[in-house]
């Protein structure tokens, strides 16, 4: 008996060494770490239970019979993050080049099945040379495989892609169906052709990191939602990050107490609007003062900064954040941030996730640029999402909300549910100069005049009190007591019940 | 005081011993013609005394705290100093509209001003301040040196003369003997003074000190004196009233300077003994008698490694460093300011001056300690003062106030009190780390470092501390044994409590939930070249405290900090600490001491592979300017391959619709441009590289 015992835990131990420690070392010396090191660093210790350690795979063609290393370059199973349930792949660069066989596709798509099945997150951890060469066709299969799961996961329950190494060709687009993507700096890269490939057909020069390196896509792509330094500092922030989400859809999202009460008043904020229309001020004071601890999550920092979205809670129920940054580009919508903030807004609305909305935005931005690249079905996109929403909607103008971008952000015509303006707040068609020019473009020439009808427009139009007397906006409040008219706002929304008529699926603009 | 409060100024205690208000107020209403911290200490103390406040503003200033804690308020004009609170008209004005009786006039704007004293009398309202005769013999360098001398009091050997041209430049200062000061005759506050150890350099010194005095004060006549080696900067705070009374409260000492800006003040000395006291105070007050001085002032002295001590100048005005003054003698001096100005008697004699303890200011500015304490300017989004036994706090701003560029960049002025000069010391060195500002840059760590350094402690000052122990300037305070072991502390308390919260997440697996590691490593950078590792085993003891394991050490731990708070307040083995922390990717960012240092405290494991990490360099940013604010690039004066000087204006940015003047910070070629104008910045953008 005591020998067969024996020989489960040899068989373990030959799995656990991977590629074997010479490989192990060249992980380490190019800064990474190994398959079960980042599940180490990821999940709660002691958590995990590995899946399929002996799996391995079944080609024998270019002497593929003789190499066999159980587990076949992926690491599957399931653990838990501060308790709460997380399935886990995690590839193994060490073995084969952390290369996708067949089995190892199975290996995916078995915990990804569990998954589905049980409601519970799945993360992947990516690094991979890519497809195995030597399987051919079997090895795409699997990737199908794993990307029609992406798909039937995708708004059931949430998908997490860590980029830590190689990720090219096919193998992005399981990463570009998931909800969101972290990469890690200067080790990890993601394109569909590589820097050779690149040279040969259009004779750029690039390099890797240029190509598709962590900073490439999360300011330049915007493929990526953040970047971080290194694998630690990416698991540990990955961990943080899952604590925001719900499960599953079947779900609420998780609640953590806090000690932080939501009557706080914050008086500071009742100086944050300059006096001067024109002066920049940062949204992220507003949100950071609003939410719980000061602790909010953002996502995709570095694209499109004219809006910020991002994780935070309220009464230690996460929110999301969607807000215009009057410090970038005056705060303006434009294609980038139109994209971004829609998927952000879809994602809350599959995930039960109520939304809040701070706007500051003074229109969509102009030019050909953005009328060539296509604005008007990207402005769309966040127009579609917010309408879309079922999720509870409360929104917050603190100062410009002019012309279709009012509209867009969460308006109370898109079934707001709490829309709120501060007294700072400018709510019309556009602002009183650009109004006045077109209102008395028969009087272009007389300068007094027109600033005296501007001052007037001023006057009429540029407070909160036009639309509230329509019932635009349910109440003007006091920047200070922004948090808790929110917090009571989510409380009573809290059960919310609204369904958007039956269909096969929306036709969002893409 | 980690929770955002109401925008009111901490908790001031301006003394227990002050006179209590006898009677009637002095006056019924007294405008204050100044601005931030010392318009709020004036207000104060006329609140105590039932004196209704009049504030004045600039554009700039319509939110600020001196306006919202006055009884009324009214614009001067605007932002500019020079359109506003320099301008007599618009204070009269104010006067009359408000019908104050009187005028406190706070430190710099018009308080040395005779002209506005002249116009105040005209108009029947009361200057809150010495007569304009003593202001005006006092202003003036070379007078004032002589009625000094002829009071009797010790001059500097030099020669009270305004210099024709740099040959009697040169000509003079051999007769004094080199080392030389060359000073502009109006001058103050460090401008027009230039230090001569040659014919040289006393030609150039001239040249240059006649160009900064022009400009700066609209009078060019520089005098030559000697200079005075291992110099402290100690003064004599003086009292006068009406009737021909005049007494000193003792010294303070104010040698901790930077560019002759005073950083650190103290009162007492730690240099002086009873003798040299009393023979400075007697020859301050007869200097104050020689002017028939009715009001507070300040006689400043220089004074020698042998004690010896010479006169420097006389200011007649509150200043800025009288709150350490106001804690040794237990007196409100703006209140006894108002009163003698009221024609009161004093109300003390000399030998009612009881000085007991120790109080040691340290001025708290919006300015970069890091980048040549390049000043700052921005809102301030997060500001919590620190409060508790033997802390003063003199403030001007709020959390979510603005300091802008028009004005003096002060935050606030800090005391530390004590029964003796540690125990004020260390008290100011924990309100320090206990200062919470947020939004821009302040010079919190270098006052700390000043605070906790072996030499200031020993008292062992001179006018050329800063430059003698901070050569290269300042880059970082280093944590002496105890500051390491509290941020080490801190970083596994933070980490515990942080994890007992996140382990209090709803929708765990039942009976699988998450444990909180009570074994930590800490990874800690900052606190030398490289990161260290302390291992730190945590036990929740039944005395309601954690026991702490480090290395061979067991600490006893208590602390209230729970996740959120920006503060945390612990008491190591009864050692009561305060260390600033935040969140920061996963790990955290402390500051204590004056030093910022970035830890990691996670399970060994995980610290261990933590450890396998590359240490990957930060981008070296000495070759570029970068951009000290968020902003818009306005223009850059300067081409690729351009040579430059330090000092030449190289690049605008505009912030907030002000015009910010980037200087070339050495001499170097300009090789290339990473922003255009046009381009909005970030803090830290790089503008352009040097070769």
């Amino acid at each position: 008996m005591q020998d067969i015992l024996k020989q489960l835990n040899d068989k373990r131990a030959r799995a656990r060494v991977g590629g074997g420690a010479k490989r192990v070392e060249g992980q380490h010396a190019k800064g990474k770490l190994t398959a079960r090191e980042r599940i180490e660093v990821l999940l709660d210790e002691g958590s995990f239970e590995e899946w399929d350690m002996f799996v391995e795979h079944r080609s024998t063609d270019f002497g593929m019979a003789e190499q066999k290393v159980p587990g076949d370059g992926v690491v599957t199973g399931w653990g838990t993050i501060n308790g709460r349930v997380v399935f886990v792949f995690s590839q193994d660069f060490t073995v084969f080049g952390g290369s996708l066989s067949e089995p190892h596709a199975e290996k995916i798509c078995k915990i990804m099945d569990q998954a589905m099945k049980v409601g519970a997150p799945v993360i992947g951890l990516n690094d991979s040379g890519g497809a195995r060469i030597q399987e051919g066709v079997a090895s795409l299969a699997g990737y199908a495989d794993v990307f029609q799961r992406n798909v039937l996961a995708s708004g059931v329950i949430p998908q997490i892609s860590v980029i830590m190494g190689p990720c090219a060709g096919g193998a992005v687009y399981s990463p570009a169906m998931t909800d969101f993507i972290f990469m890690v700096k200067d080790s990890s890269y993601m394109f569909v052709t590589g820097p050779d490939v690149v040279k040969t057909v259009t004779h750029e020069t690039v390099t890797h990191e240029e190509l598709g390196g962590a900073i490439t896509h999360t300011a330049k792509s915007g493929v990526a939602d953040l970047a971080f330094e290194n694998d630690v500092e990416a698991l540990l922030q990955t961990r943080r990050f899952f604590d925001f989400l719900p499960e599953s859809n079947r779900v609420k999202p998780p609640v953590r107490p806090t000690q932080d009460s939501p009557d706080r008043l914050s008086p500071s904020l009742d100086t944050l609007i300059p006096a001067n229309p024109n002066k920049p001020y940062d949204m992220k004071e507003l949100i950071l003062k609003v939410v719980d601890d000061a602790d909010f999550f953002e996502v995709a920092p570095a694209f499109a900064g004219n809006i910020i979205v991002g994780f935070a809670r309220i009464e230690g129920s996460t929110v999301g954040i969607v807000a215009n940054q009057p410090m970038v580009l005056a705060g303006c919508l434009d294609i980038d941030s139109a994209r971004k903030a829609a998927r952000f807004v879809r994602f809350c609305d599959c995930f039960n996730i109520p939304i809040v909305t701070f706007v500051d935005v003074p229109g969509f931005l102009p030019g050909t640029a953005q009328e060539y690249g296509a604005i008007i079905k990207h402005g769309a996109k966040l127009l579609f999402a917010y309408a879309e929403a079922t999720v509870p909607k409360v929104t917050v103008i603190t100062r410009k909300a002019y012309g279709g971008a009012y509209d867009v952000m969460s308006s109370k015509h898109l079934r707001g549910d709490v829309n709120y303006a501060w007294p700072t707040a400018e709510i019309a068609v556009m602002g009183p100069k650009g109004a006045v020019e077109i209102i008395f473009r028969a009087e272009a020439g007389d300068a007094r005049k027109l600033e005296a009808k501007t001052e007037e427009y001023r006057q009429k139009f540029a407070n909160p009190f036009v639309a509230a007397s329509r019932g635009f906006l349910d109440d003007v409040i006091l920047p200070s007591a922004t948090r808790p008219r929110i917090a009571r706002s989510l409380a009573m929304l809290r059960e919310k019940k609204l369904e958007n008529p039956w269909k096969r699926h929306a036709n969002i603009p893409l | 005081m980690s929770r955002p409060t109401k925008p009111k100024p901490a908790a001031k205690k301006v003394s227990k011993k002050a006179t209590p208000p006898a009677g009637k107020p002095p006056f019924g209403k007294i405008l204050v013609a100044n601005r931030g911290e010392i318009a709020c200490r004036v207000i104060r103390s006329c609140k105590r005394l039932g004196i209704a406040t009049v504030a004045v503003y600039s554009d700039a200033d319509a939110e600020a705290l001196h306006v919202r804690e006055a009884d009324e308020a009214v614009r001067l004009g605007p932002a500019p100093s020079a359109e506003s609170y320099l301008r007599i008209d618009a204070v009269l004005k104010a006067c009359r509209e408000t019908g104050a009786e009187a005028v406190h006039p706070g430190y710099g704007f018009l308080s040395e001003n005779a002209a506005f004293a002249e116009a105040l009398a005209k108009a029947g309202i009361v200057f809150i301040g010495p007569n304009a005769g003593a202001v005006q013999a006092m202003g003036d360098k070379i007078e004032s040196k002589k009625l000094a001398q002829k009071a009797g009091v010790t001059m500097v050997p030099g020669h009270l003369v305004a210099l024709k041209d740099a040959d009697e430049a040169v000509k003079i200062s051999r007769q004094v003997g080199y080392p030389v000061m060359l000073k502009a005759s109006a001058g103050g506050g460090g401008k027009g003074m230039r230090l001569a150890y040659d014919d040289a350099e006393a030609r150039e010194g001239f040249r240059s000190a006649t160009n900064e005095a022009r400009t700066a004060f609209g009078d060019d006549r520089v005098f030559v004196e000697k200079f005075i080696e291992q110099p402290r900067h100690i003064e004599i705070q003086v009292l006068g009233d009406k009737h021909g009374n005049v007494i000193h409260l003792g010294e303070r000492e104010c040698s901790i300077q930077r560019r002759h800006q005073k950083v650190i003040e103290e009162a007492p000395s730690p240099f002086l003994d009873a003798k040299t006291r009393a023979a400075m105070g007697a020859q301050a007050v007869a200097l104050a008698k020689a002017v028939n001085y009715d009001s507070a002032g300040t006689v400043e002295f220089i004074v020698d490694a042998r004690r010896k001590f010479y006169f420097l100048e006389m200011n007649t005005r509150l200043q800025v460093e009288h709150p350490v003054t106001e804690m040794v003698t237990g007196l409100d001096l703006v209140e006894l300011m108002i009163r003698v100005a009221a024609g009161e008697n004093l109300p003390l004699s000399q030998k009612d001056v009881k000085l007991s303890g120790w109080a040691v200011e340290a001025r708290v500015y919006a300015e970069d300690p890091l980048r040549n304490f390049l000043p700052s300017i921005g809102r301030l989004t997060r500001y919590g003062a620190p409060a508790g036994e033997g802390v003063r706090v003199d403030t001007g701003v709020y959390e979510g106030g603005e300091i802008s560029m028009f004005y003096d960049p002060m935050i606030a002025k800090l005391v530390g009190a004590g029964r003796t000069r540690e125990q004020a010391a260390d008290r100011l060195a924990d309100a320090l780390d206990a200062f919470e500002i947020r939004g821009l840059n302040h010079n919190i760590s270098f006052l700390a470092a000043i605070a906790t350094h072996k030499r200031f402690r020993a008292g062992n000052l001179t006018t050329g501390f800063i430059a003698e122990e901070f050569p290269e300037g300042f880059k970082g305070a280093t944590p002496d044994g105890e500051a390491r072991t509290a941020l080490i502390v801190a970083a596994a308390i933070v980490q515990r409590r942080q994890a007992e919260t996140e382990a209090s997440v709803s929708g765990q697996l039942p009976g699988h939930e998450a444990r909180v590691p009570s074994d930590l490593v800490v990874r800690i950078s900052g606190l030398g070249d490289k990161p260290e590792d302390h291992s730190v085993a945590l036990t929740w003891t039944d005395q309601g405290s954690y026991a702490l394991r480090i290395g061979s050490k067991t600490i006893a731990v208590t602390s209230d900090w729970r996740t959120g708070d920006r503060v945390l307040r612990a008491t190591l083995d009864k050692r009561a600490v305060t260390v600033q922390v935040e969140r920061d990717n996963g790990g955290w960012r402390l500051f204590h001491r004056g030093v910022l240092a970035r830890a990691l405290a996670a399970r060994p494991r995980v610290a261990a592979l933590a450890a396998l990490m590359p240490v990957k360099k930060p981008p070296d940013t000495s070759k570029f300017l970068l951009s000290p604010m968020p902003g818009l690039l306005k223009s850059i004066a300067v081409k690729e391959g351009q040579d430059v000087k330090a000092g030449e204006e190289i690049a605008v940015v505009e912030a907030m619709k002000m015009e910010n003047i980037l200087r070339a910070p050495r001499d170097g070629r300009i090789v290339r441009h990473h922003a255009a104008a046009g381009d909005s910045l970030a803090v830290d953008q790089k503008i352009l590289e040097f070769g």
